[in-house]
């Protein structure tokens, strides 16, 4: 059955047939006629957000928080330009993201008209793939491809760019088609020889770690079940990378904590002695891998990605296995089981007492004295205060990013919004706006530094307007933490423009926003300003004013390895060779 | 011709080799890249060259099949085993990127490019040059009193030898369409059925 419609009319219906119920968007001159559409429908719910990489940002979290896709509208030029930076960090943490476009009339392309500018072609390398529809007929179908691209695989952003003509035009709107419709269709399950090759190194292991990343939380929830049988079927330890977090839970006793760079000292001995690594859906990033030659050098590695070409992009693999990680971990779960669920219990047990005693070194104790309260403190409290509640955490980017990763519990997949591969400093209020759009019911926190929040607060406007009640935990240092960190370290402290002098009292900020703002400083009335932000029905901003020249540890420096970890400020002199200084 | 049915990565003679020989010696590839002709398709792949960093050393595109709108590219890049083998993966993540082929890895294959060529000189030169074109098989398409354009075909190799040896007969001015390759034999034919 065809139905004839405009294009602006079936952008609707095949959000509707994808099971779209919201779209973050922000009006323009070349979207206008689907905004004309969208105010005579009540199915798909508009969030109007305050500039464009918010309405991204939101989609992000709304996807994160969700495992379905999130979708932004915007408009042409400024609009989709606006959109790059959530495109790009869409791309580099693997979200779902729909980003749909107006552009110009086919007939002025090309002409440098009003509010036109080459969106495929800017974001061409910042999506998964990407269209600019010039046909009315291919539209529909192009809605549903880009969502079948956006959710297969190896998740990602694409951004459908439409003519403002092919918008008002007439044509018939393809339906959504069940079944492969398109020649894109990633390898799902893994090769079972190189399967079963990992799990006879795994029954032989002395030392194993697991090491799992995002790709657990992307694979669905059926791979953070997975995961967690294996792990307790196995008693292998297991540590996670920033964007894996929640996949095992916090709670766990296999659990050693993230990995990396600010990641735990038991987590990071633990990956450099092991004498077999498995990856799980992570991609041996530069925050995991420290020095790649000094990287877990006495270990077979196993590498379980959808993406083929993670595997042996930075760290040579032994037995690499492409395909989804659920299906993978359910093979690895009934060959090892078929196999008389073997392991190496002895030197397993060798290896806990082992990583006990990394454990006892108790890395991150810090000492909370006098009357400044201590940003570590401050999560601590946080998390002591709001792990029972139904509870979503999303953050900006930096120290606050690194505590609270360090310092709060994740006890599920979905629960935790973080801008890992990009690093996009004011990600987080948008993206807990998004995330409370999903979970209108659940408690929603942003835990934020000062600098990185002023990037996006005119969203503050869209959680007032839309009654979502995010809680924004503002960290304030009065510095960029980490930039004054790194200017310690490697640059002789010389803190070259990383605070500012001018930040705007947030207790007033909130109210002119028409929020509530709550501003604390006393070590002793941490508590109550929590227990008001969690208890208050709106949005909410905290000014937590915490100690200026705190340092985030422990850290791996620059250019070393993961046993040449700093643990505390007495261990920073002269911790990077000058060589090293030119890494990120 | 028929439209195909090709699935990414999962034919008996995938490129995608997981288990690479790790050496630090550049070697020269050629690659067979089978798109679909889609408008940016070329700037995708271009793009991830100059985007990671990766050498094109030579690049021809055209549809080959047009009911199927596939259009086949030809690359030629250096790199060492991992480079090579990344680049492959890469190319492979490419969504209208149906199939990636080294036909280097996969088989001897036949490489050959065309060349234009315009040479002028009087005298013993123009003589000397129309005898070497006559050894290389190069054909004359145009001539004046002074000048030829040859046309040639063959390995790079063959063309550089034959523009080493033009330059001091008057050589003025060369273009060169780029390699085209097929492996050799039935077996690992790519995209046409």
């Amino acid at each position: 059955m065809t139905r004839q419609m405009t294009g602006a009319k079936m952008v609707v219906q095949a959000l509707k047939d994808q099971g779209v119920d919201v779209v973050f968007g922000y009006p323009g001159g070349a979207v206008l006629p689907i905004y004309d559409e969208i105010f005579q429908q009540n199915d798909i719910r508009h969030i109007l957000v305050r500039h464009e990489q918010g309405a991204v940002h939101a989609a992000e979290g709304y996807a994160r928080s969700t495992g379905k896709p999130g979708v932004a509208l915007v408009t042409s030029g400024p609009g989709a330009t606006n959109a790059v930076t959530g495109l790009t960090d869409a791309l580099m943490d693997s979200i779902p993201i729909i980003v749909l476009s107006g552009q110009v009339p086919t007939f002025l392309i090309g002409s440098d008209g009003f509010q036109e500018a080459d969106t495929v072609g800017i974001t061409r390398p910042c999506t998964k793939h990407n269209w600019l529809v010039k046909d009315p007929e291919r539209l529909a179908e192009t809605i549903h491809e880009g969502f079948h691209v956006a959710t297969s695989g190896r998740p990602g952003p694409v951004l459908i760019d439409i003519p403002k003509d092919v918008q008002f035009a007439t044509g018939a709107y393809k339906e959504k088609t069940k079944g492969p419709k398109s020649h894109y269709a990633p390898q799902m399950k893994g090769d079972m020889d190189t399967i079963t090759e990992l799990v006879e190194a795994m029954e032989k292991a002395k030392r194993p770690v697991f090491y799992t990343g995002g790709g657990v939380i992307n694979s669905g929830p059926a791979a953070s079940q997975l995961l967690r049988e294996l792990v307790e079927a196995t008693g292998f330890p297991i540590t996670s990378t920033l964007m894996g977090l929640g996949a095992y839970p916090a709670s766990g006793d296999k659990w050693l904590g993230m990995l990396g760079m600010h990641g735990l000292y038991e987590a990071n001995m633990a990956m450099h002695d092991c004498d077999l690594l498995i990856n799980i859906g992570a991609r041996f990033d530069d925050r995991i891998t420290g020095r790649i030659d000094a990287f877990s050098p006495g270990s077979r590695k196993a590498h379980i990605d959808i993406d083929p070409s993670s595997i042996n992009k930075v760290i040579h693999t032994d037995m690499p296995i492409v395909g989804d990680v659920a299906h993978v971990l359910e093979d690895m779960l009934n060959v090892w089981k078929s196999r008389g669920r073997k392991t190496d219990r002895d030197n397993l047990a060798k290896w806990w007492k082992k990583i006990d005693t990394w454990r006892s070194v108790n890395c991150l104790a810090f000492r909370q004295e006098g009357k400044v309260i201590k940003p570590q403190y401050a999560i601590q409290r946080l998390e002591e205060l709001t792990k029972g509640h139904d509870r979503y955490i999303s953050t900006e980017v930096g120290q606050h990013q690194m505590w609270a990763a360090q310092y709060m519990g994740f006890e599920a997949p979905n629960r935790w919004m973080t801008s890992g591969g990009l690093g996009t400093m004011g990600y987080g209020f948008p993206a807990s706006i998004g995330t409370q759009v999903a979970h209108p019911e659940s408690l929603v926190i942003n835990v934020a530094g000062e600098a990185s929040w002023l990037m996006n607060m005119q969203e503050m406007g869209t959680a007032v307007q839309y009654r979502l009640p995010v809680k924004q935990f503002i960290l304030n240092n009065e510095r960029l933490g980490m930039v004054r960190q790194w200017q310690e370290l490697l640059h002789g402290e010389r803190y070259s423009q990383s605070w500012s002098e001018a930040l705007p009292d947030f207790v007033k900020l909130a109210e002119a926003f028409g929020a509530k703002g709550i501003q604390v400083s006393d070590p002793d009335k941490l508590d109550d300003a929590i227990m008001e932000m969690v208890e208050h029905p709106g949005p909410v901003i905290v000014d937590c004013l915490v100690e200026k020249h705190e340092n985030c540890f422990p850290m791996i420096p620059s250019g070393k390895a993961h046993n040449e970890m700093l643990l505390g400020e007495a261990e920073t002199q002269g911790a990077i060779d000058p060589k090293d200084s030119v890494l990120v | 011709m028929s439209a195909l049915k090709i699935k990414k990565g999962s034919n008996s003679h995938s490129a995608y080799n997981l288990r690479p020989t790790f050496s630090d010696v550049e070697e020269s590839h050629t690659l067979a890249v089978l798109v679909e002709n889609e408008p940016g398709v070329l700037a995708r792949v271009i793009g991830l060259f100059s985007g990671r960093g990766y050498n094109i050393e030579s690049l021809t595109v055209a549809e080959v099949d047009h009911t199927g709108k596939l259009s086949r590219i030809t690359l030629v890049t250096s790199g060492t085993p991992q480079v090579i083998e990344q680049i492959k993966a890469q190319l492979g993540r490419i969504v209208p990127v149906h199939e990636v082929h080294d036909l280097t890895v996969e088989g001897r294959a036949v490489e050959r490019e065309l060349a234009l060529f315009k040479v002028s000189g009087k005298g013993d030169a123009r003589i000397e040059a129309l005898r070497l074109a006559e050894i290389f098989r190069a054909n004359v398409v145009d001539s004046t009193l002074e000048s030829f354009v040859f046309e040639i075909t063959g390995t790079p190799e063959k063309i550089d030898a034959f523009a080493e040896l033009m330059t001091p007969l008057g050589l003025l001015e060369v273009a060169r369409t780029g390699v085209a390759a097929l492996s050799r034999g039935v077996g690992l034919a790519v995209g046409l059925k």
